[in-house]
């Protein structure tokens, strides 16, 4: 079981009501009891202890925190977690293994597009969302795919570059 | 490129890819709100919705009977450890320096100022418990307007009841040369061939921006006394003498950690409350402590930036030299003083003058308290402010006289050929080479083709006209010469250090006082050390952030990392390599003289066979079995540098801007953007962090700007109220460089961290006045907004009517 109150070594209080969930994130099928107020961003963060989606808002403004729900970006600081309840979740864990690099991660590091990297996770989230809907996209698709997500570091334009990069080497790969 | 450098030639100006990438890509991160300590106490914060009010009463009790409420404080209970913030710039011997506290006592000033804090187990039951407690406010008038608050009468936002003088002026900052050098005199002495032209501009507030929200976690379960601090924080040694002046606690229990910063832009270039309350309550429960702020907690709390507002005079003759010019400015303190608040404005004093040679030049400046967020130092901090004056009033100037801008500035710019040259200001510029930047920027946006297309569309009425925005500015960085700073009555030095370590398994451990959020001071700061000590760049471990690994610094802002942090490198890493000869000599059985360093080792003269490399030196020097008499076991050495004198970076952007006339839209057609930061190490950096200041400064022209209504509400309180521009706003941008190595440092570098953020703004502005100087604008507000450039069309033709 995995809530919030985990952080309490004593039991969760029983006066919190909570539901059960099941999540699967990055291929890991998880049942989870959960307050249902719980945001999404929160529960991937706090509960899983997957720290490489990041909150830099509280207002869907920013888009640090995009995961794919069901392969769609989504922010998942304005996703309850109960609604994430039989679906699968995708975060910048399950992009690559330790060993290969996704091409989008090789992109971003080829074309310099990150800087303090705090937006990087959330852009490549929704970059992925974009390459799997559209394998080849102009400079200006990319543009409009990331137009939920704020870097503050890069002034986007490699950003962009990476993205492109990602997608020359995905269809190669697939060609 | 693969990472890992041979060490045949030097790793300086290479554009390696970033050794701090794989992690950040992988999400393998340390931010300061990933760090779960066992038994972690969650604070939160309950801020005055008020612009200005007395406190009537505050009762924290009711919050205590929530569920796992810990404690709770206001003013009242936290009594003692309710410490005073400080600021370290007292830039006038009779500033108004109110106390400011980190709860607020009896008052608030400003909507966010803290008022209590709630303690509890977990992160969601303190936000809950924030309104349990029990507050009665009772409104007094605010005062927003900078003018207002000057006049006679305004409302105090520090009253005297509050031990200040009552008044909201927080200093006059004077410098008026009398006799020849004023302005009027040199005025007077041109006669009817003077023309001066007056300009009021606004520079308006804005954001810092950084992605990662503020967060701190303190805890007093290190080891023996210590107090741990992870904070968010540009400045974390800075924040160790102060949070032990603050708090009392001795400076030599407190560690303070840097860990992945996300961002900082200025913002993170702070002492806040939030850090004094984390701290002051660990200490007072024995527990840890963490605070990770929400965005609209940054909005109204952490510091803003810019909000000037500018009267400027410049006088030249009929044919275009320039005699001199006055600014006189109104600096927005906001309703506190943080830690360099009220010399932000005087940083920009030193660059009115800009790349123009003029004999005359008088500045004054005047602070003012408003119940606003304070303000403080955002990227550029003072010079972007400067530039945009100089930069639009240049081109005001050339319209008065019928001039193109560009052979104005051209003109009246300091040539190549008079480097070192001593401006009006007092800054000895070292070198530079506007002409070669210029040129190269032309060349790239093809201006002779744009003024005809822009005449073109004049003839033919288009309802999208074309606009052509010139920015040819300098900026000085690299704080600083300590004994500038203690000149201009800054509290702390200037200086940077660093220590090297050749360890016995041959990897360098370059322990630097330069603290990156984001710069890539690892990759870069390991291709200096690598340069001269032949070691490739994957075996030097760059360690910062951490006053425990790396005790002394003085930080990253002010783009002095490189310029001041980039000495102290070569000069430790040179020191080093002097030690080592001496071991190495004795290894070889000859006079250090005799020895060659190349390529990491050291060779005998004329018997290059007979070698020692650096890692066996290293080696030797730890078990000390065989040192030469004298020679102290370990192979490390240290240096601290204070900088001779800032550095001058330069460029000349070009900004060709469309603008729509019916319904004020503006476009980027095209940015170039050439700029001189002298010596690059990484040119892919440079490039990355020209292309992230050029979107700041951007940013404020086209898109950003704070805004109050006038009982202090602040407006634009989300991210979706402030628009931060995203990818779909902007343009990809053309970017080339000169190189004017500079003379004040031996590697050669200047910084380029601001320049981006300090040229744009008025390029982007200029190009749009331009476009719309026939309709008879000759101003715009920030930020370009439809709207504004609608209004500003409205107006003129109003006029013209």
């Amino acid at each position: 079981m995995t809530s919030l109150y985990e952080e309490i070594p004593a039991a969760p209080p029983a006066d919190v009501p909570t539901r059960r969930v099941t999540i699967t994130v990055n291929g890991d099928r998880r049942t989870l009891d959960i307050e249902p107020r719980l945001l999404l961003s929160h529960l991937i963060r706090q509960g899983l202890q997957l720290t490489g989606t990041h909150m830099g808002c509280d207002t869907t403004g920013c888009g640090t925190c995009t995961v794919l729900l069901n392969g769609r970006p989504v922010k998942s600081c304005t996703v309850l977690a109960v609604q994430a309840d039989g679906r699968e979740v995708e975060t910048v864990e399950g992009l690559s293994s330790a060993q290969q690099l996704h091409p989008l991660q090789e992109g971003f590091k080829q074309e310099h597009g990150l800087q303090c990297g705090y937006c990087t996770p959330g852009m490549m989230m929704a970059a992925k969302a974009l390459l799997e809907r559209n394998p080849n996209p102009t400079e200006d698709e990319v543009r409009w795919a990331l137009s939920g997500n704020i870097c503050r570091c890069t002034g986007y334009q490699n950003i962009v570059k990476a993205v492109l990069w990602a997608a020359d080497k995905m269809r190669e790969q697939e060609g | 490129m693969t990472e890992t450098m041979d060490v045949t030639g030097s790793a300086i100006g290479r554009p390696l890819r970033r050794k701090e990438d794989a992690r950040l890509l992988h999400g393998q991160t340390n931010w300061t709100d990933n760090i779960q300590l066992a038994g972690t106490l969650h604070m939160a914060v309950l801020r005055s919705p008020m612009a200005h009010a007395k406190i009537a009463h505050i009762d924290v009790s009711p919050a205590l009977e929530r569920p796992h409420v810990v404690a709770a404080f206001s003013a009242k209970e936290l009594g003692e450890l309710n410490g005073a913030v400080p600021c370290v710039w007292p830039v006038t011997d009779d500033i108004q320096m109110p106390p400011f506290h980190a709860l607020a006592v009896d008052k608030v000033r400003h909507v966010g100022d803290c008022v209590a804090v709630v303690i509890a187990n977990t992160k969601y039951a303190a936000a809950d418990a924030l309104d349990a407690i029990d507050v009665d406010y009772e409104p007094l008038p605010a005062v927003i307007d900078m003018e207002a608050a000057l006049k006679q009468g305004s409302v105090a936002v520090h009253d005297a009841a509050d031990g200040s003088l009552g008044t909201n002026r927080c200093y006059d900052f004077p410098l008026k040369p009398t006799g020849d050098g004023s302005f009027e005199a040199a005025v007077k002495a041109a006669g009817d061939d003077a023309v001066v032209v007056k300009r009021r501009f606004i520079n308006q507030r804005i954001i810092a921006g950084f992605m990662e929200p503020r967060a701190v976690v303190a805890s007093p379960m290190g080891m023996s006394n210590e107090m741990t601090v992870w904070s968010a924080t540009q400045i974390p040694h800075v924040l160790r003498v102060l949070l032990a002046l603050v708090t009392g606690l001795p400076e030599n229990t407190l560690r303070i950690v840097a860990p992945d910063v996300g961002g900082g832009f200025g913002g993170k270039l702070q002492l806040y409350r939030e850090e004094v309350l984390a701290v002051q309550i660990a200490r007072h429960l024995g527990r840890t402590v963490k605070w990770v702020e929400t965005r609209s907690e940054d909005m109204v709390s952490s510091h803003h930036g810019r909000d000037q507002i500018q009267d400027i005079q410049i006088a030249a003759t009929k044919d275009g030299k320039l005699i001199g010019m006055k600014v006189d400015l109104l600096a927005n303190m906001g309703a506190y003083l943080q830690i360099i608040t009220p010399g932000i404005p005087l940083l920009g004093m030193f660059m009115f003058p800009a790349i123009y040679k003029m004999d005359a030049y008088e500045f004054s400046c005047t602070g003012v308290f408003t119940n606003t967020t304070p303000t403080d130092a955002i990227r550029g901090a003072g010079r972007p402010e400067a530039t945009y004056a100089i930069e639009r009033i240049m081109d005001e100037l050339a319209a008065e006289l019928g001039m193109d801008p560009l052979k104005l500035r051209e003109m009246n710019w300091i040539k190549n050929t008079e480097f070192p040259y001593t401006t009006v200001a007092g800054l000895a510029y070292d070198s530079g080479n506007y002409e070669a930047a210029t040129e190269r920027a032309l060349e790239l946006f093809g201006y002779d083709e744009l003024r005809a297309e822009q005449e073109q569309r004049r003839a033919s009425g288009d309802p999208v006209q074309l606009g052509l925005g010139i920015s040819t500015f300098t900026e000085m960085c690299g704080l600083a010469p300590s004994r500038t700073l203690g000149a201009l009555k800054y509290v702390a030095g200037g200086w940077e250090h660093c220590t090297i370590r050749a360890l016995p398994t041959g990897k360098i451990e370059l322990i630097t006082g330069t603290s990156p959020h984001g710069q890539g001071h690892e990759t870069a700061w390991s291709q200096i050390a690598s340069s001269i000590l032949g070691v490739p760049v994957d075996d030097i471990e760059v360690v910062h952030g951490d006053t425990g690994r790396a005790p002394y610094g003085m930080d990253t802002y002010g783009s002095r990392s490189l310029a001041v942090g980039g000495q102290a490198i070569k000069k430790a890493a040179e020191r080093l390599v002097e030690k080592a000869r001496i071991i190495a000599a004795h290894q070889l059985e000859c006079s250090p003289d005799d020895l060659d360093f190349i390529q990491g080792e050291f060779r005998v003269k004329g018997d290059p066979a007979k070698a020692q490399p650096l890692a066996a030196v290293a080696f030797e020097a730890f078990t000390a079995h065989n040192l030469p008499d004298g020679v102290e076991p370990t192979l490390q050495a240290e240096a601290t540098v204070d900088p001779n004198d800032f550095s001058y970076p330069h460029g000349t952007h070009l900004a060709a801007m469309e603008v729509d006339v019916e319904t004020g839209k503006v476009k980027i057609r095209k940015y170039v953007a050439v700029d001189d930061c002298g010596v690059q190490v990484n040119p892919l950096i440079v490039e990355g962090q020209v292309h992230g200041g050029l979107v700041c400064g951007i940013a404020q022209a086209l898109y950003e700007g704070v805004e109050y209504d006038s009982d202090g509400n602040l407006l634009t309180a989300s991210l979706a109220d402030y628009l931060i521009p995203s990818a779909a706003d902007l343009p990809s941008f053309i970017t080339d460089r000169t190189e004017t190595p500079s003379t004040t440092n031996p590697l050669g570098t200047k910084g380029i961290g601001e320049a981006g953020a300090i040229a744009s703004t008025p390029a982007i502005i200029n190009g749009i006045v331009d476009a719309l100087r026939p309709m008879g604008v000759t101003d715009v507000k920030m930020p370009a907004t439809p709207e504004n450039v609608w209004r500003a069309i409205q107006a003129a033709q109003g006029g013209a009517q």
